[in-house]
């Protein structure tokens, strides 16, 4: 029983994962995350946040402090990197 | 044109792929098809990156501009021609879906839930090109309770009896039978009453009752679920752009992502509070983005899609949803002033009082009041002297 409720929620993330509205991501290397701020002129905690229950997250693994890099789609660019500071919560 | 520097196709990808690191992704590739089947000098291509180059740095908005400010007016402006419209069309389709501006100002406003929650479910290749494949789903999405099948209720108080007739015309429409009620009537037993299917008529008899719990009892068994999925009210089952699609009143984006049947990929909720808990924050600003861009088309109004990322933007900064007023984005401004110049002004100053919060002047509204330069466009360079 326990297994079976277990899978289905890896299921249920996996579904949720591949929509359309996902972006992909990725945790931003701690030499990187420096490199980056230095080229936006702006501290960490000045990025768009990111709750850590987030599935997005989750699933990739993220923890608080972490800078995760997100690559979504864009009506406009086409693909827009853009990053976001994962806040506790 | 013999003997003249022709550019070939290498020496192309690689000056595109150079300047995909200035470019965003869309113009490299309008630019790659542009030049398909043309031939340029090396003289003419250098000239060409140079132009394209200058002029996306020429469309890019200036450090300094009041972008806040023109998306306000940009939005504002077609609201106040939607008043005028926005209750014409009310009662046409069988939603009653809320259109212009009322559904706007729910958006902005990040309301708890949405007037009419709306989940629009695409299905898999197996069921999106057939009707009938559709309606199967549809009925396995659609919450159905016995109170929806059931002709008459009856309780006999003297021998503390309910009777409930089902319409099986009704059950069959849902795609059920008496067998799926009875299954589901069987799992109610126990706890004293004693329960009893003929054809189409339930018996429920309960040993020693009084009339109020007779009465909870069968309220209890009314609203026992038979198919479908909470909070699901209605389904409709129609046909766009060239499948079968169904859309439902009430929303649980969740349980309906992972049925069988459905393709998980494109179907969502207008429900942002739901998208943002079940797919994220990310997929939040997606929709806030979608949902007014289909408010302002349905209105015929043109807005440019980027002042609607703007303000997705902004209400999705903290990693939740909040709202463009007092509650959200204007109340957890860090200056008093400004909070206090918005709403609530005295509220907003005691209670800053009382913490002893510091009046920075940092921001636009709080300079105004001080009568200050403001932050914006020159006003945002500082000059230092350098001394010797």
């Amino acid at each position: 029983m326990t297994t079976r409720r277990k899978s289905k929620t890896e299921e249920r993330l996996r579904r949720i994962l591949e929509h359309e509205y996902m972006p992909k991501a990725e945790i931003v290397p701690k030499e990187e995350v420096k490199e980056i701020l230095k080229q936006l002129n702006a501290k960490v905690f000045q990025l768009p946040w990111i709750r850590a229950s987030d599935p997005l997250v989750r699933a990739i693994g993220a923890k608080p402090g972490n800078v995760i890099r997100i690559i979504r789609k864009s009506d406009t660019a086409g693909v827009f990197v853009t990053y976001r500071f994962v806040v506790p919560g | 044109m013999a003997g003249m520097d022709i550019v070939t196709q290498e020496e192309l990808n690689n000056v595109l792929a150079k300047l995909a690191s200035i470019l965003p992704p869309r113009i490299i590739d309008e630019l790659r098809n542009k030049l398909a089947n043309k031939t340029l000098t090396r003289e003419q291509l250098t000239e060409l990156v140079k132009t394209i180059v200058n002029e996306y740095y020429k469309a890019l908005i200036d450090p300094g501009e009041a972008i806040g400010i023109v998306t306000a007016q940009s939005v504002g402006e077609p609201s106040t021609q939607m008043i005028l419209r926005s209750f014409h069309f009310a009662g046409l389709r069988e939603f009653s879906m809320a259109l212009g501006l009322p559904r706007m100002i729910e958006i902005v406003d990040a309301r708890r839930k949405p007037s009419v929650p709306i989940m629009t479910v695409y299905l898999d290749e197996d069921h999106r090109h057939d009707p009938n494949k559709a309606r199967e789903i549809a009925y396995k999405i659609q919450l159905t309770t016995i109170e929806n099948v059931a002709k008459s209720v009856e309780i006999d108080y003297v021998n503390s009896q309910i009777t409930i007739e089902i319409d099986e015309e009704e059950l069959g429409q849902r795609g059920l039978s008496m067998e799926d009620v009875r299954k589901v009537m069987e799992k109610i037993k126990g706890k004293g009453a004693h329960v009893e299917v003929e054809g189409n008529i339930i018996r429920v008899t309960l040993e020693n009752a009084d009339v109020i719990k007779l009465r909870k009892v069968r309220d209890k068994i009314m609203q026992t679920r038979l198919a479908g999925i909470k909070n699901v009210k209605k389904t409709l089952v129609r046909y766009k752009d060239g499948e079968w699609i169904i859309e439902t009143e009430g929303t649980n984006l969740e349980a309906v992502l992972t049925l069988e049947g459905v393709d998980y990929r494109r179907t969502i909720s207008n429900d942002l509070h739901e998208v943002a808990e079940v797919l994220g924050i990310e997929a939040a600003r997606t929709v806030i983005m979608r949902e007014l861009k289909k408010v302002l088309d349905q209105q015929g109004l043109d807005t440019d899609i980027r002042h609607l990322m703007l303000i997705a933007d902004v209400m999705t900064w903290t990693g939740r949803v909040r709202q463009v007023g007092r509650h959200g984005v204007v109340g957890e401004k860090e200056s008093p002033l400004a909070r206090a110049a918005f709403e609530v002004t005295v509220k907003n100053l005691v209670e800053a009082s009382i913490r002893g919060e510091v009046e920075q002047f940092r921001g636009v509204v709080e300079s105004v009041i001080a009568g200050k330069y403001i932050p914006i466009g020159t006003g945002i360079v500082q000059l230092m002297m350098e001394f010797e």
